[in-house]
């Protein structure tokens, strides 16, 4: 009973810790006071600021065609490549996964500079949106490969020889039975994929040029010129934002996972 | 044959790593083994010598490990906790501690700043409450509790992961055969679990050691990490050799600290388990 009562307020404790500070953010996005962090009253202007304001507005949306588009292709070209890679010998896969290892293990900050002195000084490219999309293509792609690569080891190689035995193309035999067995995945590796991006902050910092943002740059450039209050408000949409993915995510593998139990009765 | 043709969907990939992953490190290296004439040298790396480098570096280590401690401290009864509770429920505490994990990462930061700052909501409430304030804004303290909010989720779930793992069947065994709660937990959870325990302390360890955005904005320049001294190499100086240089000597450290991890776990989790 003891142990019991020291479990829960352990649990509540960490909990405090977890969410204290979001709940800060979110009371003070309805606080009619800029600067102290005593209540002013309630106000809903900073919503209003939120939506009026271009920098903010542009930042989420570079956010979002960065994610998506990076996450989509490194999907793309880690899917094949787990494809490719799995065919291979031994030792050439041992090499190709030591290179995928490099960027996961590598410090984000080392990943982003080294990035940009490839870019600025070897390449000559102009830093901005297609050097972040490289860049976040190149630290997406281990988390594809690393999902998609188990998967396919679990494949039955025989039944696509069969398939292709039997008169099937290639093409045909793979979207028949490789990919439903290795479909999961390469859902997990996108999803994984698009968390990592969404959350970058180093490597994006070093890769963009002037007049691009993600929101991660923009909110730290704010926090280094003073808080704006108009932050506020948007941890309280991020927080709903991700509060509803993460829901819809849970519930839709929950009810998977039932419909999986009810198949096996 | 039909190897042959799977084996160049890999090609574009192939490309993609010459290009995008090796290049980079041999141009990193290439400016670090040079000065601004493009004459080889060693002075860049050599430079991490230089009594501001090695402070930075210094603290960097000690609030990597102080942040990685506590993390694993905190974490490792969190996770049995977690582990203990019912199916049901199970679901829903995990998706509780996952959630904040989902902010952005800069409003993490932020939200820390208003609980902390001077005049934040910690003082403000302790100053209602008559109580003398704190003062740990802009100190390595406000940087450790915010390398712990974030990184702590790192920790949990490979750590629950482990220990999700462990059959039930060799907990009861260890009991049938005599066993007390302290051994069951000494010889059998603790060993099983050490895998996960040590990539978690990895997945901690090394961003926290490199980091640089965290004491930045909650150390108010005060606290300068090796992460902040690159940092500035590149953005204020503009002395692209010495910050890669350094960055080379951060990643000899992350990969040193890496491989001395993994090769204790060789020998914890493998044989030495039995």
């Amino acid at each position: 009973m003891v142990k019991k009562t020291a479990e829960r307020i352990y649990l509540g404790l960490i909990f405090l810790f977890l969410y204290l500070p979001i709940v800060v953010l979110i009371v003070l996005s309805f606080n009619d006071s800029k600067t102290r962090v005593q209540w002013g009253g309630f106000t809903l202007k900073w919503y209003q600021n939120l939506f009026d304001n271009s920098m903010i507005t542009n930042a989420f949306g570079t956010t979002i065609f960065i994610t998506l588009a990076s996450a989509l292709l490194a999907t793309v070209l880690g899917t094949l490549a787990a494809i490719g890679i799995h065919a291979m010998r031994a030792k050439n896969q041992a090499i190709m996964l030591g290179a995928t290892n490099i960027p996961l293990l590598n410090a984000d900050i080392v990943t982003g500079l080294s990035m940009m002195l490839l870019f600025v000084r070897f390449m000559d490219l102009e830093l901005g949106m297609a050097t972040v999309l490289i860049a976040h293509i190149t630290f997406n792609l281990p988390y594809v490969i690393l999902n998609v690569l188990p998967k396919l080891k679990q494949c039955n190689q025989n039944t696509y020889e069969a398939a292709l035995d039997l008169g099937a193309t290639p093409l045909y035999a793979f979207f028949k039975i490789i990919w439903p067995q290795i479909r999961a995945g390469v859902f997990s590796g996108f999803l994984m994929a698009m968390t990592m991006s969404m959350d970058d902050f180093s490597i994006t910092y070093f890769t963009k040029g002037a007049g691009v943002n993600t929101l991660s740059t923009m909110i730290y450039t704010q926090m280094k010129r003073g808080v704006i209050p108009e932050m506020y408000a948007l941890s309280t949409i991020l927080f709903l934002i991700a509060l509803l993915l993460l829901l819809a995510m849970n519930f839709g593998s929950s009810r998977k996972e039932k419909m999986k139990m009810r198949e096996r009765i | 044959m039909r190897k042959l043709g799977r084996q160049l969907l890999a090609g574009p990939y192939l490309v993609w790593i010459i290009g995008f992953i090796l290049l980079p490190v041999v141009v990193i290296l290439y400016f670090a083994l040079t000065n601004s004439e493009g004459d080889f040298t060693l002075s860049n790396i050599l430079a991490i010598g230089d009594p501001i480098h090695l402070k930075a570096l210094f603290l960097s280590l000690r609030l990597a490990v102080v942040c990685t401690v506590i993390c694993l401290i905190l974490a490792y009864p969190l996770a049995m906790i977690l582990n203990k509770t019912g199916r049901k429920r199970q679901n829903l505490i995990v998706f509780i501690f996952i959630l904040p994990m989902w902010m952005n990462f800069m409003l993490r930061i932020l939200a820390w700043r208003m609980l902390l700052n001077n005049n934040g909501v910690i003082n403000t409430l302790l100053e209602t409450l008559g109580l003398p304030t704190l003062n740990i804004i802009n100190t390595s303290t406000a940087v450790v509790f915010c390398m712990v909010y974030d990184f702590l989720p790192f920790m949990v779930l490979p750590i629950y992961n482990s220990m999700a793992r462990i059959s039930q069947d060799v907990v009861e065994a260890a009991r049938d055969l005599g066993a007390g709660s302290v051994t069951v937990f000494f010889k059998i959870i603790l060993p099983l679990t050490l895998s996960g325990v040590i990539s978690g302390i990895i997945m901690v360890f090394v961003p926290a050691l490199t980091s640089f955005a965290i004491s930045d904005l909650l150390g108010g320049g005060k606290v300068m990490l090796i992460g902040n001294v690159i940092e500035q190499a590149f953005n204020q100086q503009f002395n692209w050799n010495l910050g890669s240089g350094l960055s080379i000597v951060l990643m000899i450290f992350v990969v040193v600290s890496m491989a001395l991890m993994s090769a204790h776990d060789k020998e914890g989790g493998g044989a030495g388990v039995w």
